[in-house]
């Protein structure tokens, strides 16, 4: 219990009011009153209360494991710096800076997390986030639609699942059609040769294309897609699912993006099974009136001086009520605090030696496990961080990792449970934390049971996938 | 506006009262803090048409990044500083205990693929939380899919939809009815998801009438959408007639947990008839605002609608706990992952530290400041609706600005002068010049008291002086800022000078 009440304030303040006890304050018909006590047990004293949660986070064994997990979410390091400054309470205890003569801070520090987007992105605007890199992507294919007036989308099969999973969720509401490309297997990617043939009929809102996509590789349109795409008026989504290959590789603006969206929990957010993190959206200045949620403009005071503050509000939900652009409401603006003290600290040249440090990881992490009798690498095409690598015949990607789990090691995501024909393949991932000592365990474990499969003895590895499939 | 020179802008940022620069104009290239050891060359990995050509973003040291966004911090109002009267918003302490739990290693560095029998804390923590939940508001399962309660009532109408969908009336049911007491999130929600809304006018109690609601159900409504407490803060005492008529309709009862404050160990939206429901995690159970997200939105359903919920939803088989993805009736994921884990921790925190008998308490007390602030703001302000209310109440300014010229707005902005945030403004719209009051269980009568005091002081002088209230805040670090300016002259973003 956190309320300040003693005894005497309830009296003193009951009497005020001028009734006579809290249960006749807060009367209801007989009906729906609830006649028992709530079916939770009784409130702890915070010592205990810090044992039963500590409790729970004590059963999550993945904590002693080595990771190779991405696929979405991604182990950075975090400077401490970033914490000790977002975990203060002006900004943790702040509300929505609606009013602006007493929020210019976070304003401000929003206007700079849409600056840092913008820059990394070589896009013209930004808003101030959304929930997430999936529901980016879902608010930038209603843009489109807004835009084009065509009702369906094409997208590329190698966008992270789960996205395309949540814009078929967001779809079904709006009752507009998806439709998937063709993959290439060779490459990894998207297959984006067939694309100016689907567009020629101008039935397409947008095309989705990921880069680094989902299997890792670099995946952008060629020029004479491009140049289709443009022809045909389509909006081009750019999704960057990991933010930190923006340090490194060419921005979805110079790749030909209209709107990129993504995740940018890379940047001084941790990975917390899932949540929160911050998705953004950035896109040409021509759709500024169509993009959602809340957006922080620079101008001035009644005295001229500089002052920040929410602005375009009439696209909102609050004013527009069912006309607005999006129900949104929130945006995910303490995630995006820390991110933006993240990119503050580390600078261009932190940003760029990171990003390189995962390119690095993950060429030495390919090469050694591919060293490893058996394992190759899936695809051709160039990768960032994470690389989907073949185990060898006779098994399985589910059984290898099943197998590695054994050894304490979580090997990376098995490909079969999203594309049953890359059940042969795990999607390995590395970043600036990865340790040769890591890589040396995992090549290690992969090799042993690669020669218990091959050699058809009594395998560690029961074949049984390690995770529920999707 | 031109770029100022380096020098000048360090210069002036100690000045008092100066603007801080932004964190782009005060970097130096190559004034780099070593967080990482050297790498390898990108090109020795990469084509190099695959790298950009160039990253323009400032390098600053670390004590610059520390001073910037502190000064930035120190410019912000927020609970830990001073009282939130925030009609709706429900900003009660943020325990920090809360933050603690969610930060440690075992959540916080839990990856969201990390194999179920390796994250049975996390997925055991998921499961009870429901569990509670479930129990607290009276619906059969919940789900901690949704990020927020937006997304949460989007969920809630596509699982309606899918309902309809499935008894073949998905075709007939095309309308969600809303009251004009509704949050704005709620008919947005419903444009969302192809639903057309017929809007309701309350009754001259500020309720929603049993004979008005008749009125406008037919074959083609989905889904009627209310809060209870409403946000005028009034019990809708006709709940159970509504509900009945609805479901004689064939509709569906939607209830909008914005105001959960008031109901806890009182009454539960399942009782009340209510089929779906969100909650804010972020209001009733107290976690942090953060300046605006991350929310938390779990959405509730009754028995019959149990297997529309978004995936992944906490199985629980034994003693051993796993996702599951695997239903077939679902709606589908609403986010990239799971859950805002985090503030599930945290909400979780949050209802083991109050109990059952806590919590209780919480809306009890919730409701006791609320009429103790309206008794006193009555004496100075109209309260249109003058009756005992929830967790909540709303005053009305009309009449002091007929007197006076002085409106809510003005108010609100003379309340900042006071150390005081505005309360919420104009909302809901059928009261002019509302000014809506929700002081929240965690203040104590002495900052109740203070608060009043300013609000009649403020009042006191627009009658005498109401040029000095139009001409508030004058103490904040800038006055009120030029809106229109702000939308006619986007500036959205930062530019490196030409």
């Amino acid at each position: 219990m956190y309320a300040p009440h003693t005894q005497s304030d309830i009296r003193d303040m009951l009497e005020t009011v001028g009734v006579a006890s809290l249960e006749e304050l807060l009367r209801v018909p007989d009906a729906i009153a609830l006649g028992e006590p709530l079916a939770v047990p009784r409130g702890l004293p915070e010592l205990e209360l810090q044992r039963t949660i500590s409790a729970y986070a004590a059963q999550n064994d993945a904590a002693g494991y080595t990771s190779f997990l991405g696929a979405g979410s991604y182990r950075h390091y975090i400077p401490p710096v970033v914490p000790a400054i977002a975990m203060r309470g002006e900004f943790l205890t702040a509300y929505t800076p609606y009013q602006a003569e007493v929020s210019q801070g976070y304003l401000q520090a929003i206007y700079e997390w849409q600056s840092y987007v913008c820059l990394l992105t070589g896009l013209d605007l930004s808003n101030a986030s959304v929930y997430d890199g999936a529901t980016a992507l879902a608010e930038a294919a209603i843009m489109a639609v807004n835009a084009t007036g065509r009702r369906a989308l094409l997208v590329s099969p190698a966008v992270h699942p789960n996205y395309r999973a949540v814009l078929r969720t967001y779809a079904r509401g709006l009752e507009l059609e998806v439709d998937e490309l063709q993959f290439c297997a060779e490459e990894g990617t998207s297959g984006l040769d067939s694309l100016p043939a689907l567009l020629a009929e101008k039935r397409y809102a947008a095309v989705v294309v990921q880069s680094p996509n989902f299997f890792g590789c670099v995946d952008v349109p060629g020029d004479s897609t491009r140049t289709a795409i443009e022809a045909s008026g389509t909006v081009l989504i750019g999704v960057v699912a990991e933010a930190m290959s923006l340090g490194a590789l060419v921005s979805p603006a110079d790749w030909g993006a209209h709107i990129a969206v993504g995740e940018a929990q890379s940047f001084g957010n941790p990975v917390a099974y899932g949540g929160p993190y911050v998705g953004f959206i950035a896109a040409n200045k021509e759709h500024m009136r169509r993009i959602p949620g809340r957006l922080v403009g620079r101008t001035v005071d009644g005295t001229g001086k500089l002052a920040y503050t929410l602005t375009l509000q009439a696209r909102e939900q609050h004013i527009r009520r069912e006309k607005a652009t999006s129900n949104i409401c929130t945006n995910q603006a303490h995630c995006a605090l820390c991110a933006t003290i993240y990119l503050a600290a580390v600078g261009a040249t932190g940003l760029r030696r990171c990003a390189t440090l995962n390119v690095e990881r993950a060429h030495i992490l390919a090469e050694r496990v591919t060293r490893v009798p058996g394992f190759s690498r899936r695809f051709g095409a160039p990768v960032f961080n994470e690389i989907a690598i073949r185990v060898p015949d006779g098994t399985s990607a589910a059984a290898v990792l099943a197998g590695l789990q054994e050894r304490r090691i979580l090997g990376g995501v098995d490909l079969g449970r999203w594309y049953p024909q890359l059940a042969d393949s795990i999607l390995m991932t590395a970043t600036e934390l990865t340790t040769d000592g890591e890589i040396e365990a995992l090549t290690g474990a992969l090799g042993a049971i690669a020669s218990g499969a091959i050699g058809g003895h009594a395998a560690p590895i029961s074949g049984e996938a390690s995770v529920v499939r999707a | 506006m031109s770029a100022p020179d380096a020098a000048d802008v360090v210069r002036g940022r100690f000045e008092p009262g100066a603007t801080e620069p932004l964190i782009f104009e005060l970097g130096h290239p190559g004034r780099a803090n070593t967080y990482f050891p050297n790498a390898r060359a990108l090109e020795e990995f990469l084509p190099a048409q695959t790298l950009r050509p160039d990253l323009p973003l400032p390098d600053n040291s670390e004590l610059d990044v520390i001073r910037h966004y502190t000064r930035l911090s120190q410019r912000n109002f927020s609970i830990d500083t001073g009282f939130y009267p925030l009609g709706s918003c429900t900003m009660k302490y943020n325990p920090r205990v809360n933050d603690a739990m969610a930060n440690l290693p075992g959540f916080r560095d839990l990856h969201p693929f990390a194999p179920d029998e390796l994250a049975q804390g996390a997925l055991a923590l998921m499961y009870d939380l429901e569990r509670y939940l479930a129990a607290i508001f009276g619906m059969a399962q919940f789900s901690l899919n949704p990020a927020a309660g937006a997304h949460a009532e989007l969920a809630a109408l596509l699982i309606a939809k899918a309902y309809f969908a499935k008894k073949g009336e998905g075709a007939a049911r095309t309308t969600v009815i809303v009251p004009d007491t509704a949050h704005g999130t709620n008919p947005a929600s419903a444009a969302m998801v192809g639903y057309k809304v017929v809007s309701l006018q309350s009754d001259a109690r500020g309720r929603v009438g049993v004979d008005a609601i008749k009125a406008v159900l037919g074959p083609d409504t989905a889904v009627c959408m209310m809060t209870n407490p409403n946000t005028l803060g009034l019990f809708e005492d006709h709940i159970l007639e509504i509900a009945r008529a609805v479901h004689a309709a064939g509709g569906l009862m939607y209830y909008d947990g914005a105001n959960a404050n008031a109901l806890m160990g009182n009454a539960r939206p399942g009782d009340m008839g209510f089929d779906l429901m969100h909650l804010n995690t972020h209001k009733t159970f107290s976690i942090p605002h953060g300046g605006g997200g991350a929310g938390h939105g779990p959405v509730g359903v009754a028995a019959h609608l149990v297997d529309f919920l978004p995936t992944p939803v906490v199985r629980k088989t034994g003693d051993r706990y796993a996702l599951d993805f695997d239903r077939p009736e679902s709606i589908g994921p609403m986010r990239s992952f799971w859950s805002n884990f985090a503030h599930a921790v945290r909400g979780f925190t949050y209802i083991l530290a109050n109990g059952g008998d806590g919590l209780t308490k919480v809306s009890q007390l919730a409701v006791l400041n609320a009429n103790y602030v309206r008794v006193k703001v009555r004496e100075f302000l109209d309260t249109p609706y003058d009756e005992i209310c929830r967790h909540e109440f709303v005053a009305s300014a009309q009449e002091l600005k007929r007197e006076t010229g002085v409106r809510a707005l003005d108010l609100a902005k003379a309340l900042l002068d006071h150390g005081f945030h505005a309360p919420t403004m104009y909302f809901p719209l059928l009261v002019p010049e509302c000014l809506m009051i929700e002081p929240t269980e965690t203040e104590s009568k002495e900052t109740l008291d203070a608060f009043v005091a300013a609000l009649r002081s403020i009042v006191e002088q627009a009658k005498r002086d109401p040029q000095a209230v139009l001409a508030a805040p004058t103490t904040t670090v800038v006055g009120r800022v030029d809106e229109t300016r702000a939308a006619r002259e986007p500036d959205l973003r930062w530019k490196a000078p030409a």
